[in-house]
C-alpha cells in the first residue's frame, strides 16, 4: 500500500535498515528484555513530582464553586460577599470566558465556567483565589447563585422522550447528540442464510477511572507575558489547544503546556477540563501563579468514563456457528456534555469485526445528552460494553448450538491480513494462539461444565471471552495531513543521547518506550538517555497518551529519529575508519565494523567523530498512520495501525444461596505483536484484568434520583473512594499471563498495543463463568451480587433465568435512525464508499 | 471563628529534626507536605479511604490524613523519603522498579510504607500475609501483582537469599 | 484537599479533667480517639467542634487486663490492631476477634480504637458526603433539624444505620460498658448504650466518657460475627450479624441472643429467632428456622451500599450461618 506521508516509517525501510543486517535476528540488545523504566528510580523514591507537588511563591489556590442543580439556568450570581473576604485575590465567572471550548471540533459544547446553563450537579460557575486554600473554599460559601430550575433529562429513555428542554443547540435533535446509521453487506441475505437466530438486550452501567492522583494544575502567567501550565493531562497538545481558543487573543506560541507525571489516567484525563483554563485565566487576572487540586468528589464531576450503553443484539448463524449476518443497536447515555462521545459512539459499533468474520453487518448507534456527569473515553473507549454483549451474545449461540464455546468462536475467527466488513484493515493477528493458550492453561476441556462445588458449597465456573483493540486511532482528533507523533533527538559529545517527545508519561510507560527504542538503535544503555517529554515549548507534538497510540506511533517516530541520527554517526565512522556506513554496527555502547568488531571507538567518541565532521547532531522523525480502507462518512473511527487480540479464561466460585460469588483465577493471553518489554507489558495486563473485574463485579456511576416538594433531586450518589468500590488488593486473583507474540508490519520491532485490550475479554467472561457455574444469565454490567441473586431465584421459581434489560419497548427506546449509509463489503466487491452516500464536499487541509 | 495560634514543634522525621510551626488543626499530610515540603507522601481523598497517604508513626503504618500533626511530636515519623539509603535504594525499592511494580507511581509510596513495617514484621510473609497488609492501599494500575512479587523477593533478598525474579513474573507463562 | 476546620486541642492527663473539659463546653466540645471517624465527619464539615478532646494522654484508656473472676476488661483507647492481635482476645473470644478483623483496613485498624468503633456515627449515603453534595439535597435532617430524611421523606426520624462491626457481637455478648460522668462512673450494658434513632443513637451523656468495656468470662457461650459487605475490606457492614448462644452441659440452647447490624439505626435483636432457639439443640433444622425468622426484622433501607431488597432476602441466610458458627 502507498503510504502518503514522506516522514511515514515504511516497513520496507525497516527491511533495509543496516542494524537488521548487523544485529541477529532475535539478539536485539534492549527489545524485549526486563529492564527497568527510565523512571522507575523515582517512582520508587518518591521523587516523582506530580502536579499538586509543585509550589511557587506567590501561589494562589484556587476553588471552583460547583452547580448544586442538575438542569437550571443562572439567573443571577452575586460574588460581593466572597469578594469581601479577607485573603481572595480573584473571581472568575463566566462571562470572564465566554469562548466555548470541547476536545472535538464537532462539540466545542464546554465553558470554563458556566454563564448560563447549569447542566450537572457539579458543574462549575464560579472560581475563586485565594491566599489559602480553605480559604477560597470558604469565599465559595457566600457566592449566592440563583437558579431557575429546568426539567431533569436523567436517561436515555427520558432523553428520547422529552426534546425540551434541550442541553444543547446543536445535535440531531432535542437531546438526540448523534445517530449513525452504517449497514455493510446484505443482511436480510445474511439472516435469510442463518440456521440459528437469537436476539439478546444488554445493559452496561457507567464507571469511572478513579485514578489515585486527584486532577491539579499549576498555571503561570509571567512577567513576559507568557503562560505555562504543569497540569495532569494525558494530552497537553489538545490543552494546548483549548488554552489559546479561551485564552484569546493570547497567542498559542505564547502558551505553554507541561503535563506532569500522570498518577493515573486511563482516558480520565484526556480531555481539556475547566479547572485547567481557569487556573490559567486567574494567574492572567491576578499576576500570580495559581493552583487548583481537585478533590475526590470533584474527580468524579470532571468523570468522561464509560457510558452507559443499552444494546440491542441480532445476531444470525449457520449450523456449525459461523455468523452471516449481524444487526447492532446501541444507545449511549452521554451525560451533560459532548466530549469524545461521538467517537464513543462509533466505537460502540467498530471492532466486533475485528475478531470474528462477520459477513453482514448492521450498526446503528445514538447518543443522548443527560443531566449526569459528561462520559467519554475509559479504558476501551466505547468498544467495551459492545464487546460485553457480543461475547455474552457468542456464549448464548454456542450453548444453543451445543458447540463449545471456544471452537465457537476459533471457527470464526477474523483471517490475519484481510479487511472487514466494515473496512478495517486486520494485519497480524493471533487471536487464535491467544485462545489455545488460555484454553490449555486453564483446563478448559476438562472442567468447564462440571460444576465442581467448594467446600464452602460454592460452585465453581469457567468462562472465556475474546477481544480485540486499537493501537491508536488512525485519523486524529482534528483532520490534517500533520504527523500524529513527532520526535527529536540531540546527540551531544559527551555521548549524551536526548530524546524529546510530546508524548505524556501516564504510568504505562511511554517515556521508558522511547527509550528502550532508541537504545536499540543506537546500541547504548535506554538508562543513559535522558527522555524529555509533553512540554509544548520544547517537544515537538505528540497528540497525547490515548487510544492505545503511543507505543506504535511515538514508537515509530523514535525509531526513525534513531535511525536518522545513527546513520549520520555510521557515516561518520565510517569514513574515520575507512569502511563503508552499512558495516558500522551500533551495540552495547560501542560503534564498530561488523566484519572486525574490535576495530571501532566508544559511542561517546564515535559521536564526536561525526560531530567534528557535519557539525552538531540532531534528527527528526515523525509517524502518520496507514490510510485507512474506509471512505464513507463514520469510516474514521475504527481504522488502526494494527490490532491487538486477547483471549480470557475466568473462574468464579458462585453462593448459590447468596449469589455472592468471588474470582479466584483468571488466565489471559495478549497478542502483542512484539513485547518491547514483557515485564511492562504484564503489568498492563494484570493491571487490565484488575479493572476488567472491578468494572464486572461492582464499579457504577450509580445516580440518586429523588424529588420532594417539586424539586428534582439528581447527582451521583457515590462520589467517594470508599463507597465507589474498586477491588482491593483482597479481591485480586492469581493470573496465568500469556504474552503472545505475533509481529505486525506496522509496528517498531513489530509492536502492538497492550494497555487496554485486555481489560476487554474480563466482563464477558465473568458473566459467561457464573453462567457456567448456576446456569443463569446476567445480561447487565456489572455483574453484582444482586442480579446474580436474582437470576437464581428466577430460576429456582422456574421462570427465566436471565437478569438484564426488556427487549421490547419498555426497554428499547423508540429512536428513527432514519436511512442507513450502504457499503457493499469488500468480498461484495466494495470500495469503502457508501453507494447511497450524498456526494461530501471535501475539506480543505489545515 | 478566629484562627487559632500556631504552635512550634520539632518534628523528628526519617531521623532528621523538623522545626515547624503550625496550626494545630493540621493532620501530618499537610505539614508534610506543605511546611516541610516532603511531597512524596501522596493524597487521594482525605479521608482514610484510599491508602495513599501512608507513613509510618513509630513503625505502624497509618494514614496521614487522619493524624493529626501536634500527635506525631515526639514520635518517630518515616516516610517514602526515609527509605533509601543515601542514594541506594532499600532492597523492596529496587525489587519495585526491577519488576515494574510502580506504574504511575502515585500509591506507590503508601504501598512502600506499608510494605516495610510488613517487612520489618514478618521476614518471610506468605502471599495472604502480604495482601492483608495492602488491603488499604488502592492501587488502580498495577493489579496489585507485580508489587506482591516484588514484595516477596525483597524479603528473600533481606533474609540474605539470592532470589531472582521467576520467569513467568517478567516474560509471563 | 479536604482540610479540618480550625480548632482549639485538648489533651487532658486522665479521664476526670477529659469529662470536666467536655461539660465545660458543651455542644462545642468532642472527645477523640483515633480519629478515623471523625475528622473525615469534620473534614466534610458534618461536625465543626470548637474544642476537641484528645484522650490519647489518659493511662487508664489503654490498659487491657483479665479479671480475677475471668472477665476481660479492655481500655477504649487500645487500638483495634492490638485487639486482633491480642493472643488472650483470639483464644477466647474468637467471635469478637473475628468481628475486630473484619473493621475497614489495617491501617484503620492501627489507628482506630475499640471505644471509638463502639460509638461509631451512624451512617446513611445521604449524610456521609461533602458539603457540597449535601447542599445539592437541601442536606438531612442529620445534617440540619429542619431537613427531611431522604430515606423516608414523611418520617418525623433519622433512619441513619449502625455500622460498627463490634456492636452487634458486644451486645450479643452482654459486655459491660463503663461511662465516667461529671457523677462518677456508671456501668451499663451493651444493648443499653445504643437507641432506635440516626441521630441521637447513644443513650449517654455527651460529656460522659466510655472508659472500659467488659466482656464476660469465657464459659459455657459461644459467640460470632459474620459481615456482609462488597469487599473484604474497606467497607461498612450493610448487614452484621452477631450471635451469642449459652449451651447446657446437653447442648440445648439456655439462651441466645442475636443482633442485626447494619439493618437499622441500632444493633437490633432478632427476637423470634431468639426464642425459636431457647430449649432447643442446635441443628440444621432449627438453624434455618431460626435463620428465615430473621427476615422481619431486618429493616434494610436504601442507605447504604448494595440493594435493599437483596439485603433483606440475604439476612436470614447470614443469620443461619452465624449460627452455625455457634456450634
Amino acid at each position: 500500500m502507498a503510504l502518503e506521508n514522506p516522514n511515514t516509517v515504511s516497513p520496507k525501510d525497516r527491511d533495509d535498515a543496516p542494524w537488521q543486517h548487523d544485529k541477529k535476528k532475535g539478539e536485539l540488545e534492549h527489545i524485549g528484555k526486563p529492564i527497568r523504566k527510565v523512571d522507575a528510580r523515582s517512582k520508587v523514591s518518591g521523587l516523582t513530582q506530580f502536579a499538586d507537588d509543585l509550589t511557587m511563591p506567590r501561589m494562589l489556590h484556587m476553588k471552583l464553586l460547583r452547580s448544586t442543580m442538575a438542569h437550571a439556568e443562572l439567573a443571577h450570581i452575586d460574588t460581593s460577599k466572597a469578594a469581601a473576604l479577607p485573603g481572595v485575590k480573584g473571581i472568575l465567572t463566566g462571562k470572564d470566558m465566554p469562548t466555548p471550548f470541547g476536545i472535538l471540533p464537532v462539540s466545542q459544547d464546554e465553558h470554563a465556567l458556566c454563564p448560563d446553563h447549569v447542566r450537572f450537579v457539579g458543574d462549575p460557575i464560579v472560581a475563586i483565589a485565594a491566599t489559602e486554600e480553605e480559604t477560597a473554599w470558604d469565599a465559595c460559601r457566600l457566592v449566592e447563585v440563583d437558579y431557575r430550575e429546568l426539567r431533569t433529562i436523567g436517561s436515555i429513555q427520558e432523553a428520547a422522550a422529552n426534546d425540551e428542554p434541550r442541553l444543547h443547540d446543536y445535535g440531531v435533535r432535542g437531546n438526540v447528540h448523534r445517530l449513525e446509521n452504517l449497514e455493510f453487506g446484505d443482511l436480510e441475505d445474511g439472516f435469510k442464510r442463518a440456521d440459528h437466530i437469537r436476539e439478546d438486550t444488554f445493559w452496561f452501567e457507567g464507571n469511572t477511572h478513579l485514578p489515585m492522583e486527584q486532577h491539579a494544575s499549576l498555571a503561570h502567567f509571567d512577567k513576559d507575558g507568557k503562560l505555562t501550565i504543569w497540569s495532569s493531562t494525558q494530552t497537553p497538545h489538545y490543552l494546548h489547544r483549548a488554552l489559546a481558543r479561551v485564552l484569546h487573543p493570547l497567542p498559542a506560541n505564547r502558551i505553554r503546556v507541561i503535563a506532569t507525571p500522570n498518577g493515573g489516567g486511563f482516558g480520565g484525563k484526556s480531555d481539556p477540563f475547566n479547572h485547567e483554563i481557569c487556573a490559567a485565566k486567574m494567574s492572567m487576572l491576578t499576576g500570580r501563579p495559581v493552583k487548583v487540586a481537585l478533590t475526590r468528589e470533584e474527580v468524579f464531576w470532571c468523570h468522561r468514563g464509560r457510558h452507559p450503553v443499552l444494546m440491542r443484539s441480532k445476531i444470525g448463524v449457520s449450523k456449525t456457528g459461523r455468523i452471516t449476518a449481524l444487526d447492532f443497536h446501541s444507545f449511549l447515555d452521554g451525560g451533560a456534555y459532548g466530549s469524545y462521545g461521538t467517537a464513543s459512539t462509533f466505537y460502540t459499533g467498530a471492532l466486533q469485526t475485528v475478531t470474528y468474520a462477520v459477513e453482514n453487518y448492521h450498526f446503528r448507534g445514538a447518543r443522548f445528552f443527560t443531566n449526569k456527569a459528561p462520559c467519554g473515553p475509559k479504558r476501551g473507549h466505547g468498544t467495551v460494553q459492545p464487546r460485553f454483549a457480543m461475547e455474552v451474545q457468542l456464549d448464548k449461540v454456542a450453548c444453543d448450538l451445543n458447540i463449545d464455546p471456544a471452537k465457537l468462536r476459533l471457527d470464526n475467527l477474523a483471517p490475519r491480513e484481510s479487511v472487514t466488513a466494515n473496512y478495517l484493515r486486520i494485519g497480524s493477528m493471533g487471536l487464535a494462539a491467544c485462545i489455545e493458550k488460555v484454553v490449555e492453561g486453564s483446563g478448559w476441556n476438562e472442567r468447564r461444565g462440571k460444576k465442581e462445588v467448594t467446600k464452602e458449597g460454592r460452585i465453581r465456573g469457567l468462562g472465556i471471552a475474546c477481544s480485540s483493540y486499537l493501537s491508536g486511532a488512525g485519523l486524529p482528533i482534528y483532520w490534517n495531513g500533520m504527523p500524529h507523533s513527532g520526535v527529536q533527538l540531540q546527540l551531544d559529545r559527551s555521548g549524551l543521547c536526548t530524546v524529546f517527545c510530546g508524548s505524556t508519561d501516564i504510568g504505562q510507560g511511554s517515556d521508558s518506550v522511547l527509550g528502550w527504542i532508541v537504545g536499540e538503535v543506537l546500541g547504548i544503555n535506554p538508562l543513559d538517555i535522558k527522555v524529555v517529554t509533553a512540554d509544548t515549548d520544547l517537544t515537538p507534538v505528540d497528540l497525547g497518551s490515548y487510544s492505545s497510540r503511543v507505543t506504535v506511533m511515538t514508537g515509530n517516530a523514535a525509531m526513525q529519529a534513531a535511525e536518522r541520527a545513527r546513520d549520520i554517526v555510521a557515516k561518520g565512522v565510517a569514513k574515520k575508519l575507512e569502511i563503508p556506513a552499512v558495516r558500522v554496527v551500533f551495540a552495547e555502547g560501542r560503534v564498530f565494523d561488523a566484519e572486525d568488531p574490535d576495530t571501532g571507538m566508544t559511542f561517546q567518541e564515535a559521536v564526536g567523530v561525526a560531530e567534528a565532521q557535519v557539525g552538531t547532531i540532531g534528527t527528526v522523525g515523525s509517524y502518520t498512520p496507514p490510510k485507512s480502507a474506509a471512505k464513507f462518512r463514520g469510516g474514521g473511527v475504527g481504522p488502526s495501525p494494527s490490532y491487538s487480540y486477547s483471549a480470557t479464561v475466568v473462574e468464579v466460585e458462585v453462593d448459590p444461596e447468596t449469589g455472592i460469588y468471588s474470582v479466584p483465577k483468571v488466565w489471559m493471553a495478549h497478542d502483542i505483536g512484539r513485547a518491547l518489554n514483557a515485564a511492562v507489558a504484564m503489568g498492563q495486563i494484570e493491571g487490565s484484568i484488575y479493572m476488567g473485574l472491578g468494572e464486572a463485579m461492582m464499579e457504577e456511576m450509580a445516580y440518586r434520583d429523588r424529588s420532594h416538594k417539586g424539586k428534582r433531586v439528581f447527582l451521583h450518589k457515590i462520589p467517594s473512594m470508599l463507597e465507589y468500590k474498586s477491588p482491593s488488593a483482597l479481591e485480586m486473583p492469581d493470573c496465568v499471563t500469556y504474552v503472545v507474540e505475533e509481529p505486525d508490519k506496522n509496528g517498531p520491532f513489530g509492536a502492538k498495543e497492550v494497555g487496554q485490550g485486555p481489560l476487554l475479554p474480563i466482563m464477558p467472561a465473568v458473566a459467561n463463568a457464573v453462567f457456567d457455574a448456576v446456569g443463569v444469565r446476567v445480561d447487565e454490567n456489572p455483574i453484582s451480587f444482586e442480579k446474580v441473586f436474582a437470576a437464581i431465584q428466577a430460576k429456582n421459581e422456574g421462570k427465566d433465568p436471565r437478569y438484564g434489560p426488556a427487549g421490547d419497548e419498555t426497554g428499547i427506546p423508540d429512536v428513527n435512525f432514519g436511512e442507513s449509509l450502504k457499503i457493499k463489503t469488500p468480498w461484495q466487491g466494495g470500495d469503502g464508499t457508501a453507494w447511497n452516500e450524498p456526494k461530501r464536499t471535501k475539506k480543505a487541509k489545515k | 471563628m478566629t484562627e487559632p495560634n500556631k504552635v512550634l514543634a520539632t518534628f523528628q522525621v526519617n531521623g532528621e529534626p523538623h522545626e515547624v510551626a503550625f496550626v494545630p488543626h493540621k493532620t501530618l499530610l499537610e505539614v508534610l507536605r506543605e511546611e516541610m515540603t516532603l511531597t512524596g507522601t501522596k493524597h487521594g481523598c482525605e479521608l482514610g479511604e484510599c491508602g495513599t497517604c501512608t507513613v509510618q508513626v513509630d513503625g505502624t503504618p497509618v494514614l496521614s490524613c487522619l493524624v493529626l500533626a501536634v500527635d506525631a511530636v515526639g514520635k518517630n515519623v518515616q516516610t517514602v523519603e526515609g527509605l533509601a539509603c543515601g542514594s541506594d535504594l532499600a532492597p523492596l525499592q529496587d525489587c519495585m522498579a526491577d519488576l515494574g511494580a510502580a506504574q504511575c507511581g502515585y500509591c506507590t509510596p503508601g504501598i512502600l510504607m506499608a510494605a516495610d513495617a510488613l517487612l520489618k514484621d514478618n521476614v518471610r510473609p506468605t502471599r495472604d500475609e502480604i495482601k492483608e497488609a495492602l488491603a488499604g492501599n488502592l492501587c488502580r494500575c498495577t493489579g496489585y501483582l507485580k508489587i506482591f512479587e516484588a514484595i516477596e523477593l525483597a524479603a528473600a533478598r533481606m533474609r540474605g537469599e539470592d532470589a531472582e525474579p521467576s520467569k513467568e513474573s517478567i516474560y509471563g507463562s | 484537599m479536604l482540610r479540618l476546620p480550625p480548632f482549639t486541642y485538648h489533651t487532658p492527663k486522665n479521664a476526670v479533667d477529659a469529662v470536666r473539659i467536655a461539660k465545660e463546653y458543651g455542644r462545642e466540645a468532642m472527645y477523640v480517639a483515633g480519629g478515623t471517624d471523625l475528622y473525615p465527619n469534620m473534614k466534610r464539615r458534618h461536625q465543626t467542634p470548637a474544642q476537641v478532646i484528645s484522650l490519647r494522654d489518659v493511662p487508664e484508656l489503654h490498659s487491657m487486663e483479665v479479671l480475677e473472676d475471668g472477665r476481660l476488661q479492655i481500655g477504649a483507647m487500645v487500638t483495634l490492631t492490638t485487639l486482633e492481635f491480642y493472643p488472650h482476645l483470639k483464644a477466647h473470644y474468637a467471635g469478637f476477634a473475628h468481628a475486630v478483623r473484619e473493621i475497614s483496613t489495617p491501617l484503620l485498624r492501627n489507628m482506630g480504637t475499640i471505644g471509638g468503633n463502639l460509638l461509631l456515627d451512624t451512617r446513611c449515603s445521604y449524610y456521609d458526603q461533602s458539603h457540597e453534595w449535601r447542599e445539592s439535597i437541601d442536606f438531612c435532617m442529620k445534617s440540619k433539624a429542619d431537613a427531611i430524611c431522604w430515606v423516608a421523606p414523611g418520617s418525623p426520624r433519622c433512619w441513619a444505620v449502625q455500622s460498627s462491626d463490634s456492636v452487634p457481637i458486644i451486645c450479643a455478648m452482654e459486655a459491660e460498658i463503663e461511662l465516667a460522668g461529671v457523677d462518677g462512673m456508671r456501668t451499663i450494658k451493651g444493648d443499653d448504650l445504643y437507641q432506635d434513632d440516626g441521630i441521637q443513637y447513644l443513650t449517654k451523656k455527651p460529656e460522659e466518657l466510655l472508659t472500659k468495656i467488659t466482656l464476660p468470662a469465657p464459659g459455657n457461650w459461644k459467640a460470632s460475627y459474620l459481615k456482609l459487605r462488597r469487599r473484604d475490606t474497606y467497607d461498612f457492614p450493610v448487614l452484621g450479624v452477631g450471635a451469642c448462644l449459652w449451651f447446657a452441659a446437653d447442648g440445648t440452647i439456655e439462651k441466645a441472643n442475636v443482633r442485626l447490624g447494619g439493618a437499622g439505626s441500632y444493633a437490633m435483636p432478632a427476637t423470634k429467632t431468639e426464642e425459636l432457639l431457647v430449649g432447643k439443640k442446635l441443628t440444621d433444622e432449627l438453624i434455618a428456622e431460626a435463620g428465615a425468622a430473621a427476615m422481619k426484622p431486618a429493616r434494610t433501607m436504601d442507605n447504604t451500599d448494595l440493594d435493599v431488597y437483596w439485603r433483606k432476602k440475604v439476612a436470614p441466610i447470614y443469620v443461619a450461618r452465624a449460627l452455625k458458627a455457634c456450634r
